[in-house]
């Protein structure tokens, strides 16, 4: 899986391309802790090339969330494939993580 | 149609067991010796309920043979170690990396000794402690290890080997094959000893365990991970540590916002809350919970809820204390002098603006004073702060993790298989106060996943999935039947209290037959597996199985500790241990005395012949169960020269 980021005006957004699994779990960690410890709070993961994830891609999730929150900061996701969402919801994981429409959209109320 | 003979055994034990049992209750039953009457009878009960899980668990009992392994398949093989000899630890690494379907061998030392690490990078073994994060955290033994390593690796499958067991290099080829089917989560293997002499004395080697029970508990999707010796499915853990943690962040959240009203409500008494700057700071709290509670009910994600309310609150705090800045010079200069080690004149205007943060900060903000309110804001969170890791697979509910974690499985509907070939070669423990603590351990774990996580409730699993877990837990409340079982014929034969009404060739008819089959179906389902050994212990060691109950009673109940130690590995020196064993000496003297009194009372004419004859005849029984302590406390260790080859027959 390749991920790469970008700097937007009030958030930072980390896209990945390709299967979010048990492999790229650990790197999609390594990204937004980089990111985290450049001092950036808000970001957004864009998941509209990531077309698979499973359950050590949702444990990752949660991890960076949890490196967002205690940088003061949050993750949100925007743009998931119907697999991911699929699984979002089979998980009930969308009770914690709302998918957002677009990645401009997801702070827009926050 | 393999298990028709079983079958029969069964329904017929089962049928004798409800004909003499009804007819304690309902006829026998002596009540002018209640205390005496209605124990037994309890017992009996007791006793009858543990043979009929027996016979619903060996009634489909399941022979595998294992599917071809995928070759593609990518495996972490975990040795866990706590404090193992670096020798053992290593001859069980570089056993496990000679094993043939290609993987990765990791040692999960939670001793994170240096000599360990340094043999691993010798042998180009992986090597993981547990990560910054479980500093000042609760650590969960065992699961926490294997928590910790899971984040770190990315293996499809985990073979998760504890350091003494000694893998075959086949151990891979011959059960990855089963994970063939999508919706297998767990392939368990039996656990066995090479150190144990043909005689057992301590009873390491669990041979209807890893067989007969194993095996039916399989024909029911209920065999269950034991911890060792055992191949994961990765995915099946991870959604089990997902729904968790959406569970315990949605109940944390909700339980927060209902404390919320009373936490603020309390806040607005204290002397604190008369300063208007934390009045006003409480009201926007206020609204800020009332938002939350709001946008919960309309379905808004737990994440943003939190976040919002982090968010003005952080603000609130943040403008009220740039705002009423002047009244809180006095502490401003506090928290320099703190910060300088010295008195000191105010910060300057540069400075201003860090101080300002510094008191918006959680710990200095106004309502760090309000401990109440503060762990409300704290609890409304989702990042499970208390815990090292947001998402724990590996079930911490109980000292046994191994029980809990594969009920979590299949309540998700996950199916497991018991792999009936030793695969795996251990080291059981080779003193009897080593043993002693493993087994108050197991049934510790047992009867604390019994109080948290009844099976017989758990949303999920299918009935006889929910008896197959059930039984093993009712097996370990053995220890209060087995005082019962010590206590009525010294009853008898001391004062002459009979707990039934009378022998009569009633008792005979209905007691004798029942045995007989009893006693047989336990022969058929066990061909050739020495079952006495373990029949033994679960009556001998009351002592140690009534204290795992009480002690996990007020484990789950009230929080106090278990006083859990890990099991150690090696033999630990001294002399006999008597003392381990006195409450079953004392039930030996008061049995052995009982002959004597009973003889006596016989020949004065105080009790009756077939009664003395019974109760004589019971004693002597319990005698024989207990005698195998004597065996155990005089047992020096292993000899390898008494080493058989097939201890254990498949």
């Amino acid at each position: 899986m390749r991920f790469s980021t970008e700097q937007k005006d009030s958030y930072t957004e980390v896209s990945g391309t390709g299967r979010l699994n048990m492999v790229a779990a650990p790197k999609l960690r390594e990204v937004v802790g980089e990111v985290v410890s450049a001092g950036n709070k808000r970001i957004v993961l864009n998941m509209l090339a990531t077309d698979f994830i499973d359950s050590s891609g949702l444990g990752a999730l949660i991890g960076c969330l949890k490196m967002a929150r205690q940088a003061g900061g949050d993750l949100r996701i925007a743009c998931v494939q119907p697999q991911v969402k699929m699984v979002l919801e089979l998980t009930s994981m969308n009770r914690v993580l709302t998918p957002h429409a677009t990645a401009e959209g997801a702070f827009s109320n926050d | 149609m393999r298990n028709l003979p079983t079958r029969l055994l069964v329904v017929l034990t089962l049928l004798l067991g409800i004909n003499y049992l009804a007819w304690r209750w309902l006829e026998s039953l002596n009540w002018d010796a209640w205390w005496i009457a209605v124990p037994l009878v309890a017992a009996e009960t007791y006793s009858l309920i543990d043979v009929g899980l027996f016979g619903l668990t060996v009634w489909k009992k399941k022979q595998r043979t294992a599917p071809p392994a995928p070759a593609d398949a990518t495996v972490d093989v975990f040795i866990t170690t706590y404090n193992e000899p670096p020798e053992m630890v290593l001859e069980t690494a570089l056993a496990a990396k000679a094993i043939r379907h290609p993987h990765s061998t990791w040692i999960l030392d939670d001793g994170a000794r240096e000599e360990v690490r340094e043999l691993a990078r010798e042998h180009g073994l992986g090597y993981l402690t547990r990560s910054p994060d479980w500093a000042d955290r609760p650590r969960h033994a065992k699961a926490g290890n294997l928590n910790n390593a899971l984040m770190e690796t990315q293996g499809e499958f985990l073979l998760i080997l504890d350091a003494d067991q000694v893998p075959d290099p086949a151990i891979l080829e011959k059960t990855l094959g089963y994970f063939n089917n999508r919706r297998v989560a767990l392939v368990q293997t039996p656990q066995y000893f090479a150190n144990v002499p043909d005689d057992d004395p301590l009873g390491s080697q669990a041979p209807l365990f890893y067989g007969p029970i194993q095996q039916g508990k399989d024909g029911w999707n209920a065999a269950f991970f034991c911890g060792s010796n055992a191949v994961l499915r990765r995915e099946a853990l991870m959604q089990l540590g997902l729904s968790g943690y959406v569970k315990e962040v949605e109940q944390g959240v909700t339980r927060a916002l209902k404390a919320s009203r009373t936490a603020l409500r309390r806040a607005r008494k204290s002397p604190e809350a008369a300063d208007p700057l934390v009045a006003g700071l409480l009201d926007d709290v206020e609204s800020a919970t009332e938002r939350a509670r709001v946008e919960l009910r309309a379905g808004v994600s737990l994440s943003e809820v939190t976040y919002r309310v982090r968010r003005t609150v952080d603000e609130a705090v943040q403008s009220l204390v740039g705002a009423d800045f002047s009244s809180l010079e006095a502490d401003l200069a506090d928290i320099a002098a703190l910060e300088q080690g010295t008195e000191s004149a105010l910060p300057d205007g540069g400075e201003l603006d860090g101080a300002i943060e510094r008191m918006s900060h959680r710990d200095l903000s106004p309502l760090a004073a309000l401990e109440s309110v503060q762990e409300v804001l704290d609890a409304l969170s989702i990042e499970r702060s208390a815990e090292a890791q947001p998402i724990m697979p590996m079930a911490t509910i109980s000292v046994t993790e191994d029980m809990a974690t594969s009920m979590g499985m299949h309540a998700m509907g996950w199916q497991s298989v018991y792999h009936h070939e030793i695969l795996a070669t251990g080291l059981a423990p080779e003193d009897l106060s080593t043993m002693l603590t493993q087994r108050l351990r197991w049934a510790q774990g047992t009867i604390q996943v019994l109080l948290r996580e009844n099976p017989l409730v758990r949303r999920g699993l299918g009935l006889a999935q929910r008896l197959m877990y059930f039984a093993t837990m009712w097996s370990y409340l053995s220890g209060f039947a087995a005082v019962v079982y010590f206590a009525a014929p010294v009853i008898y034969l001391t004062l002459g209290v009979l707990p039934v009404t009378g022998i009569s060739s009633e008792f005979f008819l209905r007691f004798v037959p029942f045995m007989v089959v009893n006693q047989l179906l336990f022969a058929v389902t066990g061909r050739g597996i020495p079952t006495w050994r373990g029949q033994q212990y679960s009556l001998a060691l009351f002592p140690t199985w009534i204290r795992a109950c009480t002690t996990a009673a007020r484990n789950v109940w009230f929080g106090r500790p278990l006083g859990f130690a890990v099991t150690p590995k090696t033999r630990q020196e001294s002399g006999p241990r008597w003392d381990l064993i006195r409450p079953q000496l004392i039930v030996m003297a008061l049995l052995a005395a009982a002959l004597i009194v009973g003889v006596v009372r016989l020949a004065a004419g105080l009790n009756e012949p077939i009664g003395t004859l019974v109760n004589v005849a019971w004693v002597a029984f319990d005698l024989l169960v207990l005698s195998v302590l004597i065996k155990a406390v005089k047992y020096k260790g292993f000899t390898p020269e008494k080493r058989s080859v097939d201890a254990v027959q498949h």
